[in-house]
């Protein structure tokens, strides 16, 4: 049976039509745009050309504001270091407890140098309190970094929101949209976002291409010095086929953006609600109620008193593909650091199961999904010493208690 | 996706001897929820003889956790209480064909369950000895609890030290900046202690293995040594292993006999070569004598 794709947020599948229209720039279309001759110019206006869909796709008002990088990191680690060298009147950072390893991993990074970070905690929904934000914005903090769409659970910040309250305090904010882009409308040019990361793999066109949509008139320092490629804020010869590919691709999301909303939706809502009515003891984890901020694509469901990778094996095996927020799926010793800035206990946080769509899911899939869960779920809590026959063991403390930690 | 061997797939996808057991006279807990591992080993005992009649497991944990649990079931079934004390993690890891360095933790728990598991027998208690940190040196399986507390009671202060001491750091290089950090928070504390270490130094650290200083007479002893060791085992599985070459950190072997060509070759050589980067107190790489004829 064809294996069933349900990790769209960590990759997508490159659509055909994207690597039909990147091919010609491995062979014939192989110059280098910034050549004076017929090779370079033929490149050069595809590149313009897939800069502008690019453009469609977010609402920027200008073209010149895309500037294409080589993944979302690049792009987060771009607009940050920016900020600050910008700005070295101003030595602090405003972000989120749940944002990507690109952000998180780069800010402990420059709080060795001395650069002051601030991360805004989250409820149990994984829902940011503004207030809380307003009281972090003053004027030291160079730049706010915020996601625009978790990448475990798809909950939204009210990133525009966000935008407006930092501009009012003259303070560059950036978000990084890379699960964002293509799964939901948006309109740049009507926000008071600065800088926005997104990722081509992340909507069905290849990896290794990424954009930093800049906005006009925003203090900005290259990371990349060298050639004047994206009119040098960004040296480095363009990667093409990728960005041709990119193009392609951000034409299929705006295309497909209803589709996405409606049908993806629909087909995420039944997944969730088909499981939650059959496994005892789980419960979607984000802001997943019926009128929560999520992405249409995204479910995380926590399974109490079993382990993630576990689940993970067994769905495999069934030729199902998720990913999992436990400890163990990373190799590290803790699980994912977004289910615990929830507070989601460590019960269920290591049995945390993300199932992410795209369009090219099918109702029948989900169907096997739906039914296909239960078992595995039950199958590992028999081996659980959490659980008993037919429940989590009453007392956990009583019933079962390790002798270290 | 790890590389899990088939072994280890197996014991986890259809996993030996689970769940509760029926007049259990010997149990043992240990774990820990927060890294995501937790097991609890029944033991039924034969008063008389000590003999383990019958071993069961309950596992909270990975793919891995389940299958070492399963694996520790089969290994100790029929040995006596005093015979299942010498099973190590390492066995556990070797009858499931190895496991990924990050997953080693997963045959640790099971050996304390089993030390667990015995003292209740027993009527004593049992206390986890050690506490375990984020892994740092994914070549050698090093973590950080373990470097930190070299560090400290040798009075380390480079990279190059920490690798003589534990091996991290010895092989890809990737963690250096991590064992760095490790160096920095220690010389902080020092420092915040007013110089207490500057003033009286570390009383006389050990001599660290690799600077034992071997001659190649008495290097060339020590590789016979390990290799002699290990033959027994070998040859018991009708197999066999001869030294053809050694030269400088390479050394070439013949696997013999149902050794040879066996799809084990590549994990034979590679216990056999961690076997020998321990007794030699510095790298070196084990191939197959096949290779020799190739290059020369």
């Amino acid at each position: 049976m064809k294996p069933i794709y349900l990790d769209n947020n960590a990759t997508t599948a490159c659509d055909p039509a994207v690597v039909e229209a990147m091919l010609p720039y491995f062979t014939e279309q192989f110059g280098n745009p910034s050549s004076m001759h017929s090779f370079g110019n033929k490149v050069g206006g595809a590149i313009k050309d897939a800069r502008r869909k690019v453009q469609a796709l977010l609402g920027a008002e200008h073209e010149s504001e895309i500037v294409f990088t080589s993944c979302g990191t690049e792009s987060d680690t771009t607009a940050i270091l920016s900020a600050l060298k910008a700005q070295p009147e101003r030595n602090q950072i405003v972000t989120t407890a749940v944002e990507h390893p690109a952000i998180l991993t780069l800010c402990e990074f420059l709080e060795k140098d001395g650069y002051i970070v601030r991360k805004l905690g989250v409820d149990k929904r994984g829902r940011l309190d503004l207030d809380e934000y307003k009281s972090l914005l003053n004027d030291r903090v160079a730049i706010v970094s915020a996601m625009w769409a978790n990448n475990e659970t798809g909950t939204l910040f009210p990133v525009e929101e966000m935008a407006e309250l930092a501009h009012a305090r003259s303070i560059q904010f950036h978000t990084d949209a890379v699960q964002a882009v293509g799964k939901i409308p948006m309109d740049l040019k009507q926000t008071r976002i600065d800088m926005l990361s997104l990722s081509g793999h992340k909507l069905h066109a290849p990896k290794g291409i990424g954009v930093l949509y800049l906005r006009r008139n925003t203090r900005f320092r290259p990371l990349l010095r060298g050639g004047h490629q994206e009119r040098g804020r960004r040296a480095g010869t363009e990667n093409a086929a990728s960005i041709v590919g990119l193009g392609v691709a951000c034409d299929l999301a705006l295309q497909n953006l209803v589709h996405e909303n409606t049908e993806v939706r629909r087909l995420r809502d039944k997944l969730q609600a088909g499981i939650l009515a059959r496994v005892p003891h789980a419960f979607a984890t984000g802001d997943a109620g019926p009128a929560g901020k999520r992405l249409p694509n995204t479910c995380n469901i926590a399974f109490e008193y079993i382990e993630g990778e576990a689940i993970l094996m067994l769905l495999n095996k069934m030729g199902i593909a998720a990913s999992s927020g436990s400890a163990c799926t990373s190799g590290s010793l803790e699980p994912s650091h977004v289910m615990r800035a929830m507070g989601i206990p460590y019960t269920a946080a290591h049995g945390t199961t993300r199932f992410s769509l795209s369009r090219y899911n099918t109702e029948a899939e989900i169907d096997r999904v739906i039914d296909a869960v239960p078992e595995i779920v039950a199958r590992l809590r028999k081996l659980s010493p959490y659980w008993s026959a037919n429940g989590p063991v009453d007392d956990t403390e009583r019933a079962f208690a390790p002798a270290y930690a | 996706m790890w590389d899990y061997s088939a072994k280890v797939q197996e014991h986890f996808y259809n996993p030996k001897n689970t769940g509760p057991l029926e007049n259990a006279n010997g149990v043992g807990d240990v774990g820990s929820i927060k890294c995501g591992d937790a097991l609890r080993l029944m033991l039924k005992v034969d008063p008389q003889t000590e003999v383990i009649e019958d071993a069961h497991f309950q596992t909270f944990g990975c793919g891995s956790a389940i299958a070492s649990s399963s694996a520790l079931t089969e290994i100790i079934k029929g040995k006596t209480l005093d015979e299942a004390l010498q099973v190590s993690n390492q066995d556990i890891a070797d009858y499931l064909d190895g496991l990924p360095p990050e997953k080693m933790h997963c045959s640790v728990m099971g050996r304390e369950a089993l030390q667990a598991a015995i003292a209740n027998y027993r009527g004593e208690e049992w206390k986890d000895d050690h506490e375990e940190g984020a892994l740092v040196c994914k070549c050698f399986a090093i973590d950080a609890v373990m470097i930190e507390d070299v560090v400290r009671a040798n009075g380390l202060v480079s990279v190059e030290e920490v690798t003589n001491y534990t091996k991290a750091g010895g092989g890809c290089s990737s963690c250096h900046e991590a064992i760095e950090e490790i160096l920095e928070k220690v010389a902080e504390e020092w420092s915040a202690e007013g110089g207490a270490a500057a003033a009286t130094p570390a009383p006389e650290p050990a001599k660290p293995a690799a600077r034992a200083q071997l001659t190649s007479y008495q290097r060339m002893r020590k590789i016979e040594e390990v290799v002699e060791s290990i033959r027994p085992t070998l040859v018991k599985d009708g197999g066999d292993i001869e030294i053809v070459e050694v030269s400088g950190k390479d050394i070439y072997v013949n696997l013999k006999g149902a050794c040879a060509g066996c799809m084990m070759e590549q994990a034979t050589l590679g216990g056999i070569q961690q076997k020998l980067i321990e007794a030699l107190g510095e790298f070196v790489r084990l191939l197959p004598a096949k290779l020799l004829t190739e290059i020369h």
